[in-house]
């Protein structure tokens, strides 16, 4: 049988460093050339399959010192999930937890609830890696799922097809791809049951299943009859037969921008089903994939923008900023914009670039080289080449194509010749910030 | 003037646009600007018209004669450009209050807590069974000048009651669920230039997706005049240069590499759009603009934008079609009462303020607005004190030039489909065609899906 294809190019810094990216949050100083020493499967198992959590620099704060209070404070969720993509040993536990949170996109504007969104939370973490099936069995049965998409409304005699739907549409099937819309109603009946009581100052509390709000009724699901129940409504989604496709595509969009070839796309499907919705062979068959390597890059998500900075400068999460920051960049953690998650085709535009340049501002702003009252200017070599050096250093040497590289020089260069007379010593230090600025902001760090 | 007469003066200065290239060129780098760090409105207006060579690179035409002539090659480029603006009620507004059929007995027994009172609004004049929400009164007013085209039952057949589907219906012109560019951007890719990203304009946090193209640029920018690059320890001549090397750096080659090429054309357009604002950021904490009315005050975006948006089509700026959001949440599965009467209020008296600062310079024949929401609402109130997602719904087209009569009646509440909502009397696809055919002066094929089979409405006088 032939199984899905493997990378046998060389696995070098460059490679590594794209890995970190695409199954992480990219790679702190020296982390890259770490990596690769491993090889491919190597370094495709530290991911896969990690040892215990580490959490590596300094711990989170807001403006004034004080820890995070992720439960209560406004924005302090969205900080606290964005430390530990920063801080964690194992990023990609982390950006499958991201990738789910879009893949079952929930918003805290119609949960309410910054508690049952960091429980939600916690149930996409634990399952990251793991069993499809639990994920989806744990995640109907959500409390922060079943306020956003109507679940507690949904009862006998009157079923609320929110959840029925978005089930096949968005979560395994695919939009009108193998059901049909009395599947829809179908499924919402087998899906009836759930409740919760809503107790003044505490919001919705005790969510349970109770079996008299249930529809006890036979039903007709893609073709089978029975007295189906919720456990039941999920186990025949995910043995429906265009399940598979749908989830070993959507997994790859994730790491790799274009669509899998059919031979990788079958093979993938063969390690899923045969591995009884296991998730972790199929992630390590796509980061050992030549795609994977050699193809296209792919724009960054505004969250893993901002941690990747953040982990190559050796920077912690010390100010609240991020919040607002992320948001104008258009990725608020916990505020997918709806249903169906963010749209990764669309995060670079004019004003989400602004929101990009504010954060790279927000991310130099410990480093920048100032001028002191009273004293004279930081000392900075007015070698252009050394500026350029300077500033990559600064942000964990990322790889840039030799054409940014040239530009980047030719920015200095341009900016010092005039510098003559008393700008001979101030200008060094503005040409260094300003090219740690371009260079964060260049087309070769806001891809991957 | 000695060496023209008024028609030779404006002949050159087109012929001037001509040369200065499509839309706007680049300001090139090491170009002089004038003395000091303001641009002067006539810079301003010359940079926005794309005549920055002709008034920089030494052209036969002098400062002076510019100066005079400037305004009316404005007036004779920019005033052939008709202008669209698209503002969108996010979440599917209720129609049965927008225009409340408030003699209709039924209108109580579907509505017990929600049915407005119906002294508390002014009728509407086209249909006296018809009242508008209290908080439309600024469009009421609007719409006995003859300046407000209503919609009263704006939709599609076999209506979608998902937000996110039935508002990309609206947005790409179809109901076509894969169509990935917007119908205003299908315009654009007809009509547009290559390097003039101001021709569509979001003015919000990020693009709308009704703007999106595939060939020509868009712009998305939160405040007019807050579009800076401004960066900690960099100041002088070395952040002017950094920002023209944002537009460099979006210039190198992606290679044909789809993710490298998003990053670079953002980095250009940035770069482009920038130069664009140059006039509206504020010097010397002086205002970048003034209107000459009124908007209403407060922390709302939305009052602001339309006043940035009249400022630069006053200015000359060469935009073509525009997208922002109304303020206000329109999916009142409940609490409906408050949240409609906020919503409608700030938005109904911006856009009179619009109107009306349109019309003191000018400008209100060259601008028509269209106000549109995903659907309208369920017929039958929930128990919630709100109503749950329904099909067709209200739209408005206000502006001097629109016939100012109802486009489609009001379906009645007599008539209901078989879930309870209202039937559409008008197509959102007829009237896009319309738009595009009577007021944008171009062919809807090709532009709107299957336009042959949707009947135009009457939209302009």
């Amino acid at each position: 049988m032939t199984g899905s294809p493997r990378y046998d190019g060389p696995f070098g810094t460059q490679q590594a460093e794209r890995l970190l990216w695409r199954a992480g949050f990219g790679p702190r100083r020296g982390e890259a050339a770490r990596l690769a020493k491993l090889g491919l499967d190597g370094a495709v198992r530290s991911l896969t399959r990690p040892p215990g959590e580490k959490w590596i620099g300094p711990s989170p704060h807001d403006d004034k010192g004080r820890p995070l209070a992720p439960a209560d404070a406004y924005g302090h969720d969205h900080l606290w999930w964005l430390d530990r993509m920063v801080r964690t040993s194992r990023p990609l536990v982390e950006r499958m937890t991201l990738n789910y949170h879009d893949w079952f996109a929930t918003s805290n504007s119609g949960v309410g609830s910054q508690k049952l969104m960091l429980a939600q939370n916690r149930l996409l973490r634990r399952y990251s890696l793991g069993s499809f099936r639990k994920m989806l069995v744990s995640i109907t049965a959500n409390p922060a799922m079943l306020i956003w998409l109507s679940g507690i409304d949904n009862r006998k005699g009157a079923p609320n097809e929110n959840y029925g739907r978005e089930l096949m549409e968005l979560f395994t099937l695919g939009e009108g791809n193998g059901y049909t819309e009395r599947d829809v109603r179908e499924q919402a009946r087998a899906l009836t049951g759930w409740t919760s009581t809503w107790k003044r100052g505490k919001g919705q509390t005790d969510f349970r299943f109770d079996a008299s709000r249930h529809d006890p009724g036979a039903k007709v699901i893609f073709g089978k009859t029975g007295t189906f129940s919720w456990r039941d409504s999920v186990d025949l989604t995910l043995h429906h037969p265009r399940h598979a496709p749908f989830f070993v595509t959507k997994l790859w969009s994730y790491f790799v921008p274009d669509p899998p070839d059919a031979q990788t796309r079958a093979a993938l499907e063969t390690l899923y089903r045969d591995g009884g919705f296991e998730v972790r062979p199929v992630l390590e068959a796509i980061l050992r994939h030549p795609a994977l390597y050699t193809g296209g890059r792919m724009v960054k998500p505004p969250v893993v923008y901002i941690a990747g900075l953040l982990r190559g400068l050796g920077r912690g999460i010390d100010t609240t900023a991020w919040v607002w920051l992320s948001e104008g960049a258009g990725q608020r953690l916990f505020y997918p914009p709806n249903v169906a998650g963010w749209d990764d085709s669309r995060w670079l535009d004019t004003n989400t670039f602004r929101g990009r340049w504010s954060i790279a501002n927000q991310a130099l702003a410990p480093f920048t080289l100032e001028q002191k009252k009273g004293k004279k200017p930081p000392k900075i070599s007015g070698d252009p080449d050394k500026i350029v050096q300077g500033a990559l250093a600064l942000l964990g040497n990322p790889t840039i194509r030799e054409e940014t590289r040239t530009e980047l020089r030719a920015f200095a260069r341009a900016s010092l010749q005039t510098a003559s007379g008393w700008k001979a010593d101030a200008y060094p230090p503005l040409v260094a910030n300003a090219v740690r600025q371009l260079l964060a902001v260049s087309p070769d760090l806001q891809t991957c | 003037m000695a060496c023209c007469n008024e028609h030779s003066r404006a002949e050159i200065l087109r012929q001037g646009i001509a040369r200065a290239g499509n839309g706007l060129p680049a300001i090139e780098s090491g170009m002089p600007t004038p003395a000091g760090t303001g641009l002067d409105r006539r810079t301003f207006v010359a940079r926005s018209l794309g005549l920055a060579l002709a008034v920089y690179g030494g052209s036969a035409l002098g400062p002076r004669l510019l100066d005079e002539g400037i305004a009316s090659a404005a007036a004779a480029t920019g005033g052939s450009q008709q202008v669209i603006v698209s503002v969108f009620l996010d979440g599917g507004a209720d129609a049965l209050s927008l225009l409340a059929p408030v003699q209709d007995p039924l209108y109580r027994s579907l509505r017990p807590r929600l049915a407005l009172d119906p002294t508390a609004g002014t009728p509407f004049a086209e249909d006296p069974g018809l009242m508008w929400h209290p908080s439309l009164a600024p469009l009421a007013q609007l719409h006995a000048e003859g300046k407000v085209s209503v919609l009263p039952g704006v939709g599609y057949d076999h209506p979608n009651q998902s937000h996110f589907t039935s508002r990309h219906f609206w947005e790409v012109g179809a109901a076509d669920e894969r169509l990935a560019t917007g119908w205003l951007g299908r315009y654009l890719d007809r009509v547009g230039k290559p390097d003039n990203p101001l021709q569509g304009l979001s003015l919000d946090w990020s693009l709308q997706p009704s703007l999106a193209t595939s060939k020509m640029p868009v712009a998305a920018v939160d405040a007019p005049d807050r579009y800076d690059f401004w960066a900690r320890g960099v100041w002088g001549d070395v952040g002017d240069r950094m920002i023209d090397t944002i537009g460099r750096l979006g210039s190198l080659s992606p290679q044909g590499d789809a993710g490298l090429r998003q990053a670079t054309d953002a980095l250009r357009q940035s770069s482009q759009l920038y130069r664009q604002l140059t006039p509206f950021r504020p010097k010397d904490n002086q205002p970048a603009f003034t209107s000459p009315v009124p908007y209403p005050g407060g922390d709302d975006r939305f009052p602001r934008r339309l006043a940035g948006l009249a400022a630069m089509l006053s200015a000359g700026l060469p935009l073509r079609v525009v997208a922002l959001s109304a303020p206000g949440h329109y999916d009142t599965h409940d609490d409906q009462a408050k949240d409609l009467t906020d919503g409608l209020a700030l938005t109904a008296t911006s856009l009179l303020a619009f109107q009306r600062d349109l019309e003191a310079r000018g400008l209100a024949d060259r601008v028509l607005v269209h106000v549109w929401s995903e659907f309208g609402r369920r017929a039958k109130e929930n128990g919630s004190g709100g109503t749950d997602h329904g099909a067709a719904g209200t739209g408005f087209l206000i502006g001097s030039r629109v016939a100012g009569t109802m486009i489609g009646e009001f379906p009645g509440l007599s008539k209901l489909d078989e879930n309870g909502n209202l039937r559409a009397t008008s197509d959102f696809r007829g009237l896009y065609a319309a738009i595009l055919e009577d007021w944008l002066s171009t062919d809807a094929d090709g532009i709107i899906p299957g336009a042959r089979a949707f009947a135009r409405p009457k939209i302009l006088r």
